[in-house]
């Protein structure tokens, strides 16, 4: 504020007002330039060189520098640069490599000044020092820098940047001798002035060429560099080595970069291909634009803060044959049409999901923080300006983490093991699985078996099936079940738990469930440790905000739609034309379950219930147990696509011929093969192959007649024995001989791998009790395990 | 090939240096094959590298073309300049890649798709400014039979690789290995006729004799021509010409590039296996500088490889800008200070008027290059093969080859040649390009 007060006298006492306007000029601009007291704009490129005066409301045309009959290559300009000093003197770099300058005071109309035409190439960059009049700077495509004095005809000094195309020059605000160049291989490199014969120092910024460099008005050891890669970086130079402290990663090619006046982090880009707009970044928020200018119908090639106190104003060129002034206030804010919400999964299945803590916080159950609202700080308040930060939003983040059996995977081992899948009665095998997928907490796979069972069972030996086996089946199977990392506070969980209750009180078995349910979670919430997490989305113009711890209020919302999708036995309901009315309204309620998730946490129980409403008078011995086929297919086919390939063939071998011709042939060997891959990979050889044994499908039982050779050779010749294990065709010897008896060995032979005597197991046994040397009397001590 | 020492030459090459050796090896493994262009170029490791990298990515490795259609493409391009050589060899690839058999018939044959690409291909290969927006526009128009941008660029670069390809095998003489199909070549006779039996039965060397004998004539060529070098380096700085003058040389050296007759034999009868690729085949470069039409300029200042066709292509189809970029530059760069018997000679000028001078038969100017620096070093003889080479290469003959330069090696030929490659590369994609650039803006 301050300096912009200072501003405001050294403009005679008329702030810099205007609005967003444009006009038209007659060719494509390739650089623009602002004279000091911001009231005039240069426009040059290869057709046009023009000076237009900034009025409150429009561009006036005020000077045509091009002039002559045919004007020559000189006049086409790459880049131009209006003196800071001095207000009459104009530097432009030619296309055919020679540097012109131009004297505003002239009385003629030709106002050329000086012609340099030192240069063998393009001339990409002039630059006219800071604070010293006659200082200017070109950096051109032949690889050399040069530094004229304007009092003179020639350059003072050249610098060679070893053979490289320059792209740009910049001296520093700060710093009086030095400049930094910009070159096509990617280096940047620091010049004094005063020592042309080698670089300061050097460091790679880019791969591809760095287009453009800008020192940092105020910050003296800041320098931002803009490359063909489409990143935006800004170094550190204070340092011995320069260091990289903030990237942007924009979308094309960067043509240009400068510092917005008054405003540290922020920068203001403009790409080179493709993009028309320009860019406002704060570059500590380097994934999202401050602010976009998107006026331009073809690229941007100049860009200039209209004063070099003044925030607000930007001018800019562009191939499109328009200039134009933007105002601050009439940028687009691409962070106002952003969704500020991310999901992801992790490694082991853990989810995490942030989102607008306005859109988390609508339920009522969130309890505001005592002692004030710490995520603003004081100091905030003294920026009154909301245009200047970003947005803020808040997000809370929610971590989901999968429970650590389903992670460990422990359940299938077990329940692979514990399974019982035939030898017994059909009744017994359900029952008994049953009671293994319920001891390893999985209620919904084991009220599945009692559900298999009474359906498919001989009704004469049904026995009531437990309530609380259904009543379990509202809970999650585990494998999708998330027990989430609450970060909220306990009272809450408390309140939502209490809610619960209410609403199930009518539930009578769902009431209990809904208990030990919140039990659990709270149990496993503390054996897993507290992290918490932050996302801290406000912006505020002080580092400090961003080490500031959050209190994070994330919601319980883990099962606000996983319910629903990991619930296979809905199809039955819906299969079903015999559902009461009410049951049929409670589903309909079900899916839009509100953000309130007292609600959700009990819609599970409702559906459950309606389960047992419909089993039970559709369970009548006048039904064939054909009826069920169909509702159990789709069962089988849904827990298979869940991943749980392990239920799906499991009861297919249990249920046998029951259902095996529901299901068509390549299903099942699908089927099959995934879940013997998967207990083979857990290293559980018997329960495969009991499963092979067991499956009715010929590719499996097949897998038991492969690979049940076993080759060997010839102890003696080395060669492989074709006939009979124990004597060589070749050499007529007796391959195998036990070294204790002396006799063939006609099948188990047992050898010792470190001097491979051996001979009949027993044999073998009964040595080793007495002794530990080998009985061949090699004197190898043999090992056997 | 031209002649036998030619290919004693390479020969020797792979043995003595061990970097075209390994690349050889690791292009057989990738291929399965080692053609003669590879040969060649390994006069050139670095070069080949990059050029073997570039091939394969874009023949290979991920794209948005489907492999079949890029083999295609490639016969496409080449047939434009009736290289039965390069046609030969993608038609096998095409074929292996499950190409159907059909489109070889004629573009006619081939899905419409593909048909709408042969314009494009035409005015690519012969008068790429006259490329507009409205043929990119036609080309990408949301119908069945449209192109997406991203598989339009992949076919411009494939297009522009095999024209120039094409420019490089005719140049080189490269004939086709004789193993392969149409080995003993499908081309008729023709005056300019030379293919494999250069090398079967030895007609190279006799010719190659005669030129010793009078390549002791022009000797002193290169002593002239780097004369000219040292002169132009010193007086440059004094003798400046007006820009108008500047403007004239570069006017009065595109005008010349285009009456520099090109060939003097008759059209040349096409081979009907290969034209039937291609419609229209009286479109050429040489038609249009007889009409005298005007070549409007094109200001590489407005429209650069390096800072717009690179960030173009590269957002459309990853990598490629890349490797394009590395094998520009490879071919811009390279040399080994060396011209014909001499060393540490800085070639830069040389290079860079050849390079320029092709640019400039396309209408591409750069601002800060004085054309007249052209005619003091490219002597007629030499315009006339670049200008052949390059506009239509199918009438290069093996007399054009050694009437330039008579003293150089063939390693530098080649290197010539890898540069008209290149330059010609570029200028077709940079006209490509800016089509693409006005389409989308």
């Amino acid at each position: 504020m301050e300096k912009m007060s200072r501003v405001t006298t050294a403009l005679g006492g008329s702030a810099i007002s205007g609005r967003t306007m444009f006009c038209h000029l007659d060719a494509p601009a390739n650089a623009i330039s602002v004279c000091r007291d911001a009231t005039q704009v240069v426009v040059a490129g290869r057709n046009i060189f023009k000076i237009y005066g900034l009025e409150e409301e429009q561009f006036v045309e005020k000077l045509n520098l091009r002039v002559g009959r045919k004007p020559s290559l000189n006049f086409s300009c790459a880049d131009v640069m209006w003196h800071q000093m001095e207000e009459n003197l104009l530097a432009t770099a030619a296309t055919n490599g020679a540097v012109v300058t131009w004297n505003l005071g002239k009385p003629s109309r030709n106002k050329q000044d000086q012609l340099f035409t030192e240069h063998k190439r393009t001339v990409n960059k002039v630059c006219f020092h800071p604070t010293e009049v006659y200082m200017l700077l070109s950096g051109s495509q032949d690889g050399y820098m040069k530094c004229f004095d304007l009092r003179k005809k020639e350059s003072v000094s050249t610098f060679s940047g070893q053979s490289e195309s320059v792209r740009d020059v910049q001296f520093s605000m700060k710093d009086y001798f030095t400049f930094a160049a910009s070159f096509e291989n990617g280096n940047v490199q620091l010049w004094d002035i005063r020592r042309p014969d080698r670089y300061e120092r050097m460091f790679t910024a880019h791969t591809g060429p760095v287009f453009c460099c800008d020192w940092h008005p105020d910050d003296r050891g800041w320098l931002a560099t803009g490359g063909r890669d489409k990143m935006v970086k800004v170094w550190d130079m204070t340092t011995n080595r320069a260091k990289e402290i903030y990237c942007v990663q924009t979308i094309a090619s960067v043509a240009r970069v400068k510092w917005r006046p008054e405003r540290k982090w922020h920068l203001a880009t403009c790409s080179m291909m493709v993009d028309h707009n320009i860019y406002v970044w704060d570059v500590r928020r380097p994934f999202i634009p401050f602010a976009t200018f998107e006026e331009h119908k073809d690229v941007t090639t100049g860009i200039v803060w209209r004063h070099q106190h003044d925030p607000y104003f930007l001018l800019s060129g562009s191939k499109d044959s328009t200039l134009y002034q933007h105002m601050f206030k009439d940028a687009s804010r691409p962070v106002d049409r952003a969704n500020p919400e991310g999901l992801c999964f992790g490694l082991f299945g853990d989810l995490a999901f942030a989102a607008k803590e306005s859109l988390i916080s609508g339920d009522s159950n969130r309890k505001p923080y005592l002692g004030g609202d710490r995520r603003y700080p004081i100091f905030f308040f003294k920026k009154p300006d909301l245009t200047e930060q970003f947005a803020h939003v808040s997000s809370a983040l929610s971590v989901f983490e999968s429970s650590l059996e389903s992670k460990r995977m422990d359940w299938f081992v077990k329940t692979a093991l514990l399974y019982l899948l035939g030898g017994k009665p059909f009744a017994e095998l359900c029952d008994h699985n049953a009671k293994v997928a319920k001891e390893l907490n999985r209620p919904q796979v084991s009220t599945t078996w009692t559900m298999l069972r009474l359906m498919f069972s001989d009704p004469a030996n049904l026995s009531t099936p437990g309530p609380n086996n259904i009543s379990k089946l509202g809970n999650l199977p585990l494998m999708n079940s998330f027990s989430m990392k609450e970060m909220g506070t306990e009272s809450r969980l408390d309140r939502s738990k209490g809610e619960s209750r209410q609403d199930n009180i009518h539930l009578e078995p769902g009431n209990s469930l809904i208990n030990s349910n919140n039990d659990e979670n709270e149990e496993t919430e503390g054996s897993e440790g507290q992290a918490e997490y932050m996302f801290g989305d406000a912006e505020l113009d002080d580092d400090d905000l961003y080490s500031m711890e959050h209190e994070i209020q994330a919601v319980e919302e883990q099962e606000y739609t996983l319910p629903q999708e990991a619930f296979p036995l809905r199809h039955e309901i819906m299969d079903n034309p015999s559902v009461p009315e009410h049951l049929q309204q409670d589903k309909a309620d079900s899916p839009h379950a509100s953000g309130n998730e007292a609600e959700v946490m009990c819609l599970t129980p409702i559906e459950s219930l309606s389960l047992i409403a419909i089993s039970q008078p559709l369970f009548s011995p006048h039904l064939p147990s054909r009826f069920f086929c169909p509702v159990v297919r789709e069962m089988l086919s849904h827990y298979a696509e869940q991943g749980d390939v392990q239920m799906a063939v499991s009861v297919l071998i249990v249920l046998g011929d029951r259902i095996r011709k529901e299901i068509d042939d390549l299903t099942q060997e699908h089927w099959y093969m995934s879940y013997i891959d998967l207990l083979q990979r857990f290293e559980l050889w018997n329960v495969s192959n009991e499963v092979i044994k067991l499956s009715t499908c010929s590719a499996i039982t097949c897998l038991n007649q492969t690979s049940t050779t076993l080759h060997v050779n010839c102890s003696n010749c080395k060669r492989p024995m074709s006939n009979r294990g124990w004597i060589c065709d070749r050499c007529h010897q007796c391959a195998s001989v036990c070294a204790v008896c002396h006799h063939v060995v006609k099948g188990l032979f047992v050898w010792c791998q470190g001097c491979s005597h051996g001979g009949h197991l027993e044999h073998v046994m009964n040595w080793l009790k007495s002794n530990s040397h080998c009985p061949a009397g090699c004197g190898h001590l043999c090992e056997y395990t | 090939m031209y002649s036998l020492a030619l290919w004693h030459q390479i020969l020797q090459v792979s043995k003595v240096d061990l970097r075209a050796q390994s690349i050889f090896e690791d292009a057989f493994a990738a291929l399965g094959r080692l053609d003669n262009i590879s040969l060649v170029m390994g006069f050139h490791p670095q070069y080949l590298e990059s050029f073997l990298r570039t091939q394969h990515y874009l023949l290979q490795m991920d794209g948005p073309l489907s492999l079949h259609y890029r083999h295609y493409i490639g016969i496409m391009a080449a047939a434009r300049h009736q290289c039965s050589y390069l046609v030969n060899l993608h038609v096998n690839d095409f074929l292996q890649v499950g190409g159907d058999p059909k489109w070889l018939n004629g573009l006619d044959g081939a899905p419409q798709k593909l048909q709408a690409l042969g314009e494009l291909n035409k005015i690519l290969a012969h008068r790429p400014w006259l490329l507009t927006k409205a043929h990119i526009e036609h080309l990408l128009k949301a119908e069945e039979h449209s192109w997406s941008l991203a598989e339009l660029i992949h076919a411009v670069v494939l297009l522009t690789h095999y024209h120039s390809l094409a420019s490089f095998t005719f140049g080189c003489g490269i004939t086709p290995e004789i193993h392969s199909d149409g080995g003993h070549t499908l081309r008729p006779l023709s005056l300019s006729q030379y293919c494999v039996c250069d090398i079967a039965n030895g007609n190279g060397h006799g010719n190659n004799l005669e030129e010793r004998r009078s390549s002791h004539q022009v000797s002193g060529e290169v002593e002239v021509l780097m004369e000219r070098m040292k002169q132009l380096q010193e007086c440059r700085d004094e003798e400046e010409a007006s820009q108008e003058e500047m403007a004239t040389r570069f006017e009065r050296e595109k005008t010349e590039s285009m009456l520099v007759a090109t060939a003097e034999e008759e059209e040349c009868v096409q081979s009907r296996d290969v034209s039937r690729h291609f419609e229209d085949p009286s479109y050429g470069y040489k038609d249009f500088s007889r009409r005298g039409e005007h070549v409007p300029t094109f200001r590489v200042q407005d429209y650069s490889w390096e800072d717009h066709g690179y960030s173009l292509v590269n957002r459309l189809y990853p990598d490629v800008g890349q490797l394009l970029d590395e094998k520009f530059q490879m071919a811009y760069n390279l040399t080994y200070n060396t011209m014909a018997m001499h060393k540490d000679v800085d070639t830069t000028m040389l290079r860079r008027a050849i390079w320029n001078y092709i640019h400039c038969m396309f209408g591409i100017r750069y601002d800060d290059y004085d054309y007249g620096e052209i005619n003091q070093l490219l002597d007629r003889s030499f315009k006339v093969y670049i200008k052949t080479m390059v506009c239509s290469p199918e009438k290069t003959t093996k007399r054009m080859y050694e009437s330039f330069w008579r003293q150089f090696q063939h390693s530098e030929k080649v290197h010539v040649n890898l540069l008209l490659m290149e330059a010609r590369m570029q200028a077709e994609l940079l006209y490509a390009l800016r089509a693409i650039t006005c389409y989308m803006t």
